[in-house]
């Protein structure tokens, strides 16, 4: 039980702590602070001037060069507005939502693996002591991401009912059932991960993923290793966790004004907009830890006027793969047209979870098998025919169900009918 | 102090510094903005015109019917992430157990299914 778990944690902590390691603790945490508060300002920037410029318009331009100094500008701005609490809220709660929200939000980051060289194991030399480049890497993982997203409804939830207004209210229900909906899809996606990786960790989930590829070529990540099916629909439902478009239902402007926040004025609205960038880096984080090897990448030069600089490859790769992610996540939301409600938890509960399910239990065959040598090509293929038939069986009972309820309308409206000619009789 | 409690204290100092952020933007927010509420302002915003019955309007059943639903394969996932986690060591064994649950937890999924549940009308 312990071999794993032990091997998983952090150097650092696991000999005396003294001054040192509480100063190298609170370093990095200040520093995965500044990282998270810095990039949420270059990535509101960032998506105004993309989306800016994939509508053939400038975005903004003028508060510093390219207009990058915006976000400071809007966030100082909101500070001087005047903050209303409605008459009919309930106060207690309502100025407790934006920090349910926040909170997790900052929390979720610190199982990311930020950087170090995973060719050589992914530790950091610093001051004499040993340690990763994340600011923990508590056992159970990324169950802690998952835990964390999870407590996000509430800030969600809790700020539209608080509101005592009805399109916060409409919003935040809309908010919990999508986010819960998804969430299923979102755990099966990353159970695919931890049956590949072995371990809930994030530092060995990304050493895993540093080991020799295909060929020579190919990295050995795991939207490749899990066969690209977990990846999308982590894709998919982590975009409608955040609620970003096109899944933005809970704050569709036309229907709802502003969603779970209308409500929400000054600085405490800024809270909930920096709540939800910062959950979009995070998500962006995680898919680069899950899914593209976090860190891994090659170490082209090891060595700079005599310091090691091997870890800051790492660090490099990290970014440039998160900016490929996020520039997606924009990309999606000037791409993609908003879903209806209904077609959301189609999409949620008929496709994705059925689909991240089957697939999950393939891999698990798979993995299973090559353990004990199986012929890799006969599970494949036994495999592939049990979810035919599974999918066969779901289809026909689906359709019989549609064929079964089309009669129990079509025997109602004769009813009506029959009703109707009475009714006209009578009269 | 256990390794165990060692690592969960480098996340407590973290949120520790998290609400202490939230807290000290709330703070200065609170020096420096106005506060000068009339009756109008803190009304209920319903594009414009006066709010109108009761605050906490009814919402569709159906929602709560998700949540339910979330809360099966909430659940599923207690079982099988430690499952994922040491595949070797159950094995053979371990995989057909796991298939045999997930397909009792289909049925859940294609009773609601069925009894059109899923269906948003």
């Amino acid at each position: 039980m312990t071999g794993t778990l032990v091997l998983a944690a952090d150097p650092l902590l696991s000999g005396d702590v003294g001054l040192v390691e509480v100063l190298l603790t609170l370093g990095k945490v200040l520093l995965a602070f500044g990282f998270l508060l810095v990039s949420v300002m270059l990535m509101i920037w960032f998506e105004r001037k993309l989306l800016g410029g994939m509508h053939q318009r400038f975005g903004p331009t003028m508060a510093g060069p390219f207009g990058i100094l915006q976000t400071l500008a809007d966030g100082i701005k909101l500070f001087f507005k005047e903050d209303l609490v409605p008459d009919r809220s309930d106060r207690f709660v309502f100025k407790l939502a934006p920090y349910l929200s926040l909170i997790p939000a900052f929390l979720a980051f610190a199982i990311v693996p930020l950087g170090g060289d995973f060719n050589s194991g992914g530790s950091v030399e610093l001051f004499g002591r040993t340690t990763f480049l994340q600011v923990a890497d508590p056992p159970v993982g990324i169950l802690w991401f998952l835990a964390m997203s999870s407590l996000a409804v509430y800030g969600v939830m809790l700020a539209g009912w608080s509101s005592g207004s009805k399109y916060p209210l409409l919003g935040s229900v809309r908010a919990s059932a999508q986010m819960v909906s998804y969430e299923a899809a979102l755990g099966l996606a990353v159970a695919s991960v931890v049956l590949i990786a072995g371990s809930l960790s994030t530092h060995d989930m990304v050493l895993a993923q540093a080991a020799e590829g295909y060929f020579g070529v190919i990295p050995r990540w795991n939207v490749i290793v899990t066969g690209l099916v977990p990846f999308i629909v982590f894709v998919i439902a982590g975009t409608a966790e955040l609620n970003r478009p096109p899944f933005d239902l809970v704050e569709a402007e036309q229907e709802l004004v502003g969603g779970f926040h209308t409500e929400y004025s000054s600085i405490r609205f800024a809270l909930f907009f920096l709540a939800e960038f910062m959950n979009t880096i995070t998500m962006s984080a995680v898919i680069v830890t899950l899914f593209f090897g976090g860190p891994a990448g090659p170490v082209l030069i090891g060595e700079l006027a005599g310091f090691d600089i091997g870890w800051a490859w790492g660090l490099l790769w990290f970014f440039l793969k998160l900016f490929v992610m996020l520039f997606v996540f924009v990309w999606m939301r000037a791409t993609l047209p908003r879903f209806r409600y209904d077609q959301l938890m189609d999409l949620g509960w008929k496709a994705l979870t059925p689909v991240a399910l089957g697939w999950f239990l393939f891999l698990a065959a798979l993995e299973t098998g090559r353990q004990r040598d199986w012929n890799e090509a006969a599970i494949t293929v036994l495999s592939l025919l049990v979810i035919a038939a599974a999918t066969a069986l779901l289809v026909r009972a689906v359709r019989n169900g549609r064929r079964a309820a089309a009669d129990a309308a079509a025997a109602e409206q004769v009813e009506h009918a029959e009703h109707a000619e009475t009714v006209g009789e009578r009269s | 102090m256990s390794e165990f409690l060692r690592t969960y204290l480098t996340v407590g100092i973290f949120g520790a510094v998290g609400v202490g952020l939230v807290a000290a933007l709330l703070g200065v927010g609170r020096i420096l903005r106005p506060s000068r509420p009339t009756p109008a302002k803190v009304e209920n915003y319903e594009s414009g015109v006066d709010p109108v019955g009761d605050m906490w309007s009814q919402a569709n059943i159906r929602y709560y019917v998700f949540a339910l639903l979330f809360v099966l394969f909430d659940v599923e996932a207690v079982f099988i992430f430690p499952w994922a986690a040491r595949l070797e060591d159950y094995g053979l064994f371990g995989l057909v157990e796991m298939a045999i649950f997930i397909f009792i937890l289909l049925l859940g999924l294609l009773y609601a299914w069925r009894k059109r549940m899923l269906r948003w009308v």
